[in-house]
């Protein structure tokens, strides 16, 4: 009898654990795109999210001509008669053919909102395939975009060439207000504004399912970009992310997730890095010794370590080094 | 025509090549990459020029590698490349120059270390990518060159700077900020960090004319020269330099100077 429950114990176990395991991880395959450099075609694959989303995935890795600059995940909403859509990726060849696939699929649906969650260049630069009255950002993102997108064009026609052509930025016009959250057509979905990856950072929340698109304040299994982060403040918005308990989170670069994971391994990376540079700057440490030092091996395996992390540094560090010194 | 005379000179010298012995094929390629870079260790046709354009005729420079240089992996920021420089296995050093092949202004400073190391870090502003240079003059009278490439998208130097660009820089023109760090796990000496607030305007910006910090001298409590550093355009706005010392020098240890239009630098760096 005892020996009999026990192998029923163990069988009752092993048959348990996948379906644990099933539960917690329940993301969906995620399709990836299909690049022909050749023809310049992304092949862009849409992945279902449930009520009413779906996924475009990008690489989860860096910027390359091979992966057509594509590392970006963009998503869009399908409603009865409107389709909205978050970010256009790097070019206007890419927002062409977003918008190719979302037609496809919406049978030609009218776009009503095109919406940037931030101000970086592969959240808009394919805003030229979309109507110009659908462009839609917060003002802080508006003002931002007019600010850098010259710098942003010349750098991706450099490093993405061919990729970029007939690309010019169609700055958003429209002002997001988050109180208002996102109107879908037969629904609204919660918006937040929060900041830290950059000044403002939209988050687009659907409570009914559980369902965040995290924008550029969560990064999973890919080293976060910190052009215009403020540390501190970044991770106060993550904690305020953590709060509101997602079911499936959407980032704008690396796979999608299952609950808190990401936001967790986010907090994590970003939380070291504050406090290694803190340290490091009230040691007198030189940039270049910050970078040698390197991370901590379990960050070694995430998507663009060590070129993303030197980077982090080399955008970050001279503010922890002016406040160490006293400042003017 | 001219067709015709380049198939001309490719015979030429096809005729050459097979009227030399066999091994001076190989031989006399080698010899005219060692004629085009001079010996140079990164291959860069540049050091020739640049070695007739920063030292007498008569100068005896070699590469080295006592002289470690230290750069990043990439210039993210080409306004801000950091570099690291150490001459210290040399024993005594009483001067070094850093050189940048490839920038429209290749000298980026001069350091006299009379009681600090002969070892800095700051930070330059890189037009392209390009090798960089640290020279360091020993009693003996010889150069020693120790040599770094640093990969970048470039435009360091025809970019204003952010104070520039916003305006800002007159508010606090000149002032210093600085910290003595003592000896730790990392590093076996002290350290002096100092930056100037300075727009070092390269003078390659339009209607921007060259505006930079010329002259620092650092000098400790008892008025002993630590230090000279002439720094020049390529050199990065608000300027952090870190001087390393064996013996923590005595404090508090005065930064004085003046920038190319007789603006002056004097202030204290408590320790």
């Amino acid at each position: 009898m005892g020996l009999f429950s026990l192998t029923r114990l163990a069988a009752a176990v092993c048959a348990a654990l996948p379906m644990a395991l099933a539960m917690a991880v329940d993301v969906p395959k995620i399709d990836l795109p299909q690049v022909n450099r050749g023809t310049l075609d992304y092949g862009l694959k849409s992945t279902p999210l449930g009520g009413g989303w779906h996924l475009i995935a990008g690489a989860n890795a860096d910027f390359s001509q091979d992966n057509g600059c594509n590392i970006i995940n963009t998503g869009f909403y399908v409603d009865r008669d409107q389709v909205v859509v978050l970010n256009t990726g790097t070019s206007k060849r890419y927002g062409q053919q977003q918008r190719d696939l979302i037609d496809k699929f919406s049978g030609h649906k009218p776009v009503a909102t095109v919406l940037a969650l931030n101000l970086h260049p592969d959240y808009f630069l394919g805003n030229q395939a979309y109507p110009k009255e659908s462009l839609s950002a917060t003002k802080v993102t508006q003002k931002g975009i007019l600010a850098e997108s010259k710098a942003y064009e010349d750098n991706l026609f450099r490093l993405c060439g061919d990729w970029m052509s007939g690309t010019e930025t169609a700055s958003p016009t429209r002002t997001v207000l988050v109180d208002q959250g996102l109107n879908l057509g037969s629904r609204e979905v919660k918006l937040l504004e929060l900041n830290g990856h950059t000044a403002s950072d939209l988050v687009v929340f659907d409570a009914e399912h559980g369902l965040m698109w995290a924008g550029g304040l969560v990064f999973f299994n890919r080293i976060p970009t910190t052009p215009h982060a403020n540390l501190k403040l970044w991770i106060e918005s993550l904690r305020t992310l953590r709060g509101l308990n997602p079911r499936l989170v959407v980032p704008s670069h690396g796979p999608v997730s299952t609950g808190i994971q990401a936001i967790e391994q986010t907090l994590d990376y970003l939380t070291w890095l504050d406090n290694r540079l803190t340290e490091a700057a009230a040691a007198g440490a030189e940039m270049n010794d910050v970078m040698k030092a390197g991370a901590p091996s379990r960050f070694h395996h995430f998507a663009a370590y060590p070129a993303e992390f030197y980077r982090n540094v080399t955008h970050l560090y001279p503010a922890y080094e002016r406040s160490a010194l006293g400042g003017f | 025509m001219l067709q015709y005379r380049n198939q001309f000179s490719f015979l030429l010298m096809l005729a050459l090549v097979f009227s030399l012995p066999g091994v001076s094929w190989a031989a006399s390629l080698e010899l005219s990459r060692e004629q085009l870079t001079g010996g140079d260790p990164l291959d860069s046709m540049q050091w020739p020029d640049l070695k007739t354009q920063f030292f007498e005729k008569n100068a005896k420079v070699q590469f080295d590698s006592r002289v470690k240089v230290t750069v990043p992996l990439f210039a993210e920021d080409a306004m801000n490349v950091p570099v690291s420089f150490d001459a210290s296995a040399l024993g005594k050093v009483t001067k070094l120059v850093v050189l940048v092949d490839r920038n429209p202004i290749r000298k980026v400073l001069e350091f006299i270390p009379l009681r600090s190391r002969p070892s800095l870090s700051f930070r330059f502003k890189l037009e392209q990518a390009s090798p960089i240079r640290v020279a360091a003059l020993t009693p003996d009278g010889i150069w020693h060159v120790g040599n770094a490439f640093i990969e970048a998208s470039g435009g360091g130097c025809t970019v204003p700077g952010a104070t520039r660009a916003d305006g800002s820089w007159p508010k606090t023109l000149n002032r210093v900020a600085g910290k003595v760090f003592d000896a730790n796990t990392l590093r076996n000496d002290a350290r002096l960090r100092v930056q100037v607030s300075h727009p070092m305007d390269t003078g390659l910006v339009a209607g921007v004319p060259a505006f930079y910090v010329e002259q620092l001298t650092l000098s400790d409590a008892n008025n002993e020269v630590l230090a000279h550093l002439y720094p020049f355009e390529p050199v990065s706005e608000n300027p952090l330099f870190s001087f390393d010392f064996e013996e923590k020098p005595n404090g508090p240890i005065r930064l004085t100077g003046k920038d190319n239009n007789g603006n002056k630098i004097d202030a204290k760096v408590g320790l």
